[in-house]
């Protein structure tokens, strides 16, 4: 464990300064993390509005919460991994992850979470304008705030699992552009991305139910919003916690596989 | 007429590049398919709760989402690929080689790049607004039609001469790869009828970058809902953009030191 600790203390080190200097990168990731949540949130008060008001339990104003938390926690949880490992194995850049002694995923997630430590006040205060043009209402409940944070960990958590292990199919193929799509289709109908889970018809809420996506957007910010009993809130973590393992179960078994069909460019 | 042999000739290397990897072909036809389900899919969920988003049918929408599929296309078949290939040219000093061909080099370099696959987009855009059309049921006027292509090449117009400007800057700048990615995510707000959008980012999207002038404008010509200076807007604006752009090329092109010198 203090190896680990270590490990990631060297990590932050080196990946905070590297992550300055791709500034403008991240300026861009934020430019759509704003603005596809946004272009949802004004079509649906545009529909809201139109109705007299609410959409099924949503009035206008909670759709301005929903996004606005919602753009957040997305952008807390997003990857780039899946973007990036076709790259690393084509390239062979790989090679010296595994050269070195620790899993390459730390670095990773190292990578990851400094980045986000950069754009986060930004987000934050986006979030803040945006919130005082669309006025959201949010009745915030302490105890639900504070189950937040666990929530929003284990989403990343989970996120991070899924979207390294579907990163690595760049093993077996070149042309993970099919798979990354057919994933961000499944994200935006059934995580909560486009709409809260709760408007779209039975056959998507019970897919959204049995598959993990939820857990990794649409749980935490529903949780924050003070959609969820304290029981459901509780459900809500075991299954994130059951999620992770069976993610990390399966990354393990994926990694092996695939470690062992590798072969770099000039190898 | 030497244009248009110059653009079928690229065209046929890119089919010819191409066909080794049919499987490509497959791929980009399911991506393709997929993305335009999901469009579909988003616009049943909404419009399963409303009759009409800010004031536009279900069917005036579809024609829209035609539409975006269409100008999408054509960045993606033409334009995308050869700025993105200027701009790594420019950085590796490999522009030399377009620069000593006999032709007019921004014709050359906005021509040569061909992504063939993404004419699917194009059909599929086609095929949208045909349906969109035949829903709507209305009689499309001779004058409508002719609005909505004039419109729809001016629109064309519009986009190509952004992306080459933008590109253009890379003499400038080495690094701009990364001002085609805000495009790319800015253009994802021209699925929806820019009517929608809060004033600020409606000009946003007309004027700073012009994704209204590309997909909405057209769209309304064709619904019936625009005035004929709209029209003539339309087509000064693509005058006046092509014009700076060719003058921001030229002036870009004396920047250039090439690869050795």
């Amino acid at each position: 464990m203090n190896g680990l600790r270590d490990l990631y203390t060297q990590q932050f080190k080196t990946t905070f300064a590297s992550m300055l200097q791709y500034r403008a990168s991240l300026a861009i990731w934020m430019i759509g993390h704003v603005l596809e949540p946004l272009v949802y949130l004004i079509v649906w008060s545009t529909v809201s509005v139109s109705s007299g008001g609410s959409v099924g339990t949503y009035t206008t104003r909670d759709f301005a919460a929903y996004f606005l938390v919602m753009m957040l926690v997305n952008h807390v949880t997003y990857t780039w991994i899946m973007y990036e490992y076709e790259y690393r194995v084509r390239e062979g850049g790989l090679s010296f992850a595994l050269l070195r002694p620790a899993h390459p995923i730390h670095a990773d997630i190292a990578d990851n979470v400094s980045s986000k430590l950069i754009t986060l006040p930004f987000m934050l205060l986006i979030a803040f304008v945006l919130a005082l043009i669309f006025r959201p209402t949010i009745a915030f409940a302490p105890w639900a705030v504070a189950a937040f944070l666990p929530a929003v960990l284990l989403a990343f958590l989970l996120r991070f699992l899924i979207e390294w292990t579907l990163a690595l199919t760049a093993f077996w193929t070149t042309r993970v552009g099919a798979v990354n799509q057919t994933y961000f289709v499944a994200m935006l109908f059934l995580s909560g991305q486009m709409a809260p889970l709760s408007l779209f018809p039975l056959p998507v809420r019970i897919a959204a139910a049995v598959l993990p996506f939820q857990w990794m957007v649409s749980f935490p910010v529903q949780l924050f919003l003070g959609q969820l009993t304290p029981i459901q809130a509780m459900e809500g973590i075991a299954a994130q916690i059951l999620w992770v393992g069976i993610a990390f179960v399966l990354l393990r078994i994926v990694w092996r596989a695939g470690v062992r069909v590798y072969s770099a460019v000039g190898a | 007429m030497s244009y248009l042999r110059l653009a079928w000739a690229f065209f046929r290397i890119g089919v010819m590049g191409e066909a080794a990897y049919r499987i490509n072909f497959f791929i980009q036809l399911f991506q393709s398919l997929l993305e335009l389900a999901t469009s579909l899919a988003g616009l049943a969920v909404i419009f399963s709760y409303t009759n009409a988003l800010g004031g536009w049918s279900p069917d005036e929408v579809l024609a829209l989402v035609g539409v975006y599929f269409l100008i999408g296309g054509l960045i993606g078949l033409v334009i995308r690929p050869g700025m993105e290939q200027l701009i790594e040219d420019v950085r590796e000093g490999t522009l030399d080689f377009t620069l000593t061909k006999p032709e007019d080099a921004q014709l050359l370099v906005s021509l040569r790049q061909v992504d063939i696959w993404q004419l699917i987009d194009i059909l599929m855009g086609f095929g949208v607004l045909a349906a969109a059309l035949i829903r709507l049921g209305t009689h499309v006027g001779t004058g409508q039609a002719a609005a909505f292509v004039t419109l729809l090449l001016s629109g064309g117009i519009i986009i190509y001469s952004f992306w080459l400007i933008l590109a253009t800057l890379s003499f400038w700048f080495v690094r701009v790869e990364n001002i085609l990615e805000i495009f790319q995510s800015m253009y994802e707000a021209g699925r929806w009828p820019i009517s929608l959008y809060p004033g600020w980012l409606r000009f946003a999207l007309t004027f700073i970058i012009p994704v209204a002038f590309a997909v909405t404008v057209p769209t309304e010509a064709l619904t019936g809902r625009l005035s004929g200076t709209t029209v003539l807007g339309g087509v000064a604006l693509s005058a006046v953009l092509l014009v700076v752009s060719r003058f921001i090329w030229l002036r870009g092109l004396r920047q250039y030191s090439g690869a050795s010198a």
